[in-house]
């Protein structure tokens, strides 16, 4: 069973219900559910675009972009049916926070859908969850046909003359599944190559559609900023940065979990406090702060260090999919990296060459310098591929990739430094993969 | 619908087939669900299992397996009853994920992508599978276990074990 976690300095929005048994529908209304859904039945879609946007929502999935921005971008009249699509594919590497919000709220989830639905007009939402989280579909498949029976789903929603319908959908294993145009290729049964932007999702999309796709923690957001308001909301984080997060503190801390902190909470504090310090009393050594494509960053910058978009993103690194990975200082940080890049070697969709030799590149070399095996030079090349594959990739893999290799060797030269030339590692083994190519 | 196709998959999810062709906009979005839940009721993506869903959605073959491919959790070998997944990325790293990978390897006495003899058991090393604050995790088919040590490995190999000897499915082949 998943351990649930708390601290004082948590604000619980979107885990208010974690653990309550609000997977219950009858639970789910008694603790408040629905009635934003009807709210916003009520007041109609300019009023819900204007909530969004001025809730200062930004996207969870990564990127941060305003939800209520991207409503907005949906013509209002499109011979062709909208969609809404929530992605659950949660593959980036250190985040498992839709995972809880799957497992113990997903009526926020549906709820959050028709929202959406009513913003955009459209008559159709998907729920897509990655093809590991199978429990999960079933819970989310038990809420929806519940929903139904209720008739907060079909022709007439809440007695209306709206129609809003949701299928739920699986995906079978690939990261790249998550990136928005791949999954949505995914959703017609083909590979996940991503599509070329423009035209962006939300003028063509699924099946040709205008669609809307979120992340499903902002999704399941969207039911608490109508029913806070807007302002309230949005008054909880910081500057641009409405509310709170759902944080998956993992690695060397004592108390790792899922944390919901208001935006811009220090990011030392959630470690050291939050989280409760370093396992073991050990030293920290470095911390990716939002999943594993985002730059490390070392003890002395996260001092100050607010976690929002903007401020993170000033820091050199990103907020990203909130998934904050502590490092200790007996972690080797040439390993470290080889284990992340193996990551994206193995999930590159091998569409386009710099993301597709790159990321191999990159994997052999480390696992060259890691075995002992390198020499002065390989330090250098391991910079220039990883600088040639920024911003020259079809879709933002390659850069998720590449921008975390650079930090690693830009901030922690002297560790590789430390293997060359046959030098053993000098850290404890974690295991990482093994030399196979020289 | 042919003898064949019956004998093929069980007539409940021959009906859940049904159904799922006529859910979607478009036919073609049932292909990966389909994919999944026959390989969890078959075992894996066997020609029969490719060629009666190219069928029924109305594609070749060809196009199946194209497909099928991109997907790691799809696979054209049959793997043991139980496929132990494990995950070694980073968060799974950093809290031991390696040790509870090779006391697998022992205690399986395979390697990744092994299945062992009586075909009751495969293990896989896995990327990620969203369980990072419950580290290390793995999956055996579905079900999660997490906050492991190598010290747990031995009885959850044995959990398996006995559940299969209560089904008196102890082999598969
Ligand atoms: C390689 C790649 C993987 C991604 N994986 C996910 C994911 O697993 N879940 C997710 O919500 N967004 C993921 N994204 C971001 C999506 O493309 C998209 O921006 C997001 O779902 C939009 O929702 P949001 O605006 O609510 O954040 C990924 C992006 C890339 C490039
Ligand atoms: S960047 Fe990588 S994942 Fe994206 S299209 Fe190119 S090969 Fe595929
Ligand atoms: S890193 Fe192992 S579950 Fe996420």
């Amino acid at each position: 069973m998943l351990r649930l976690v708390s601290h004082p300095d948590e604000v619980k929005i979107v885990s208010k219900r974690f653990g309550l048994g609000a997977a219950n529908i009858d639970r789910y209304l008694e603790l408040g559910g629905y009635a934003s859904a009807r709210k916003c039945l009520a007041q109609g879609p300019d009023w819900i675009i204007n909530e969004m946007k001025a809730s200062n929502l930004r996207g969870r999935g990564g990127a941060g972009f305003s939800a209520g921005l991207k409503w907005s971008f949906v013509p209002r009249n499109s011979t062709r049916p909208k969609y809404v699509l929530v992605n659950g594919d949660e593959s980036e590497p250190g985040t498992c926070k839709d995972h809880l919000i799957f497992l113990h709220d997903p009526h926020a989830v549906i709820e959050g859908t028709i929202i959406a639905g009513l913003a955009i007009g459209a008559k159709l939402g998907f729920i897509y969850l990655r093809g590991e989280y199978r429990y999960l579909l079933e819970i989310m498949e038990k809420a929806v046909a519940d929903a139904y029976a209720r008739g907060f789903l079909g022709t007439h929603i809440f007695g209306s003359n709206i129609e809003f319908q949701v299928i739920t959908q699986t995906g079978a294993g690939a990261y790249e599944v998550g990136e928005e145009s791949a999954l949505m290729e995914s959703l017609e049964g083909k590979r996940g190559i991503p599509r070329i932007k423009p035209p962006f999702p939300a003028v063509v999309g699924l099946y040709g559609g205008p669609t809307v796709i979120n992340n499903a923690e902002t999704i399941a957001t969207v039911p608490h900023v109508i029913e806070m308001g807007a302002e309230a909301y949005a008054a909880v984080g910081t500057p641009r940065n409405g509310g709170t997060r759902l944080f998956s503190i993992s690695g060397h801390v004592e108390r790792p979990g899922v944390y919901e902190l208001p935006m811009g909470y220090n990011l030392k504090k959630m470690i050291y406090d939050v989280a409760g310090g370093i396992r073991g009393g050990r030293r920290l050594k470095a911390v990716v702060p939002g999943g594993s494509s985002t730059p490390v960053l070392l003890p002395e910058e996260i001092e100050n260090l607010g976690m929002d978009f903007d401020q993170v993103g000033k820091a050199g690194s990103m907020l990203g999919s909130g998934g904050v990975v502590v490092i200790d200082d007996r972690t080797c940080i040439v390993e470290f990296a080889l284990r992340t890049i193996s990551f994206y070697q193995h999930e590159s969709c091998g569409w386009c060459i710099p993301c597709r030799e790159g990321t191999d590149w990159l994997k052999k070399s480390l696992t060259r310098f890691h075995a002992g095996y390198g020499v002065a030079r390989d330090i250098d090349n391991i910079q220039y591929i990883a600088e040639n594959m920024m911003g020259r990739t079809f879709c933002p893999l390659g850069d998720a990739a590449a921008m975390p290799t650079l930090a690693f060797v830009k901030k922690f030269r002297n560790e590789f430094e430390d293997h060359l030339n046959g030098k053993p590692c000098p850290f404890a083994k974690h295991g990482a993969p093994e030399l196979t190519v020289v | 619908m042919s003898d064949e196709t019956m004998a093929l998959f069980s007539p409940r999810l021959a009906a859940r087939f049904d159904a799922l062709v006529l859910k979607y906009p478009l036919r073609r979005s049932a292909l990966i669900p389909m994919l999944l839940y026959a390989q969890d009721e078959i075992g894996y993506l066997s020609d029969a299992v490719i060629a009666d869903v190219a069928q029924r959605i109305g594609i070749t073959e060809l196009e199946v397996r194209n497909v099928a491919s991109y997907y790691s959790m799809l696979r054209f070998k049959p793997a043991g009853k139980y496929n132990v997944q494990v995950c070694t990325n980073i968060s799974c790293m950093l809290r031991g994920g390696y040790d509870v990978y090779e006391r697998f390897q022992e205690e399986l006495g395979i390697g990744h992508k092994g299945v062992t003899a009586d075909g009751l058991f495969s293990l896989e090393e896995v990327e990620c599978i969203g369980a990072c604050c419950w580290a290390p995790a793995i999956q055996v088919n579905y079900d999660f276990h997490d906050e492991l040590t190598p010290e747990h490995v031995a009885g959850i190999v044995a959990g398996y074990r006995g559940q299969a000897e209560a089904e008196g499915t102890v082999s598969l082949a």
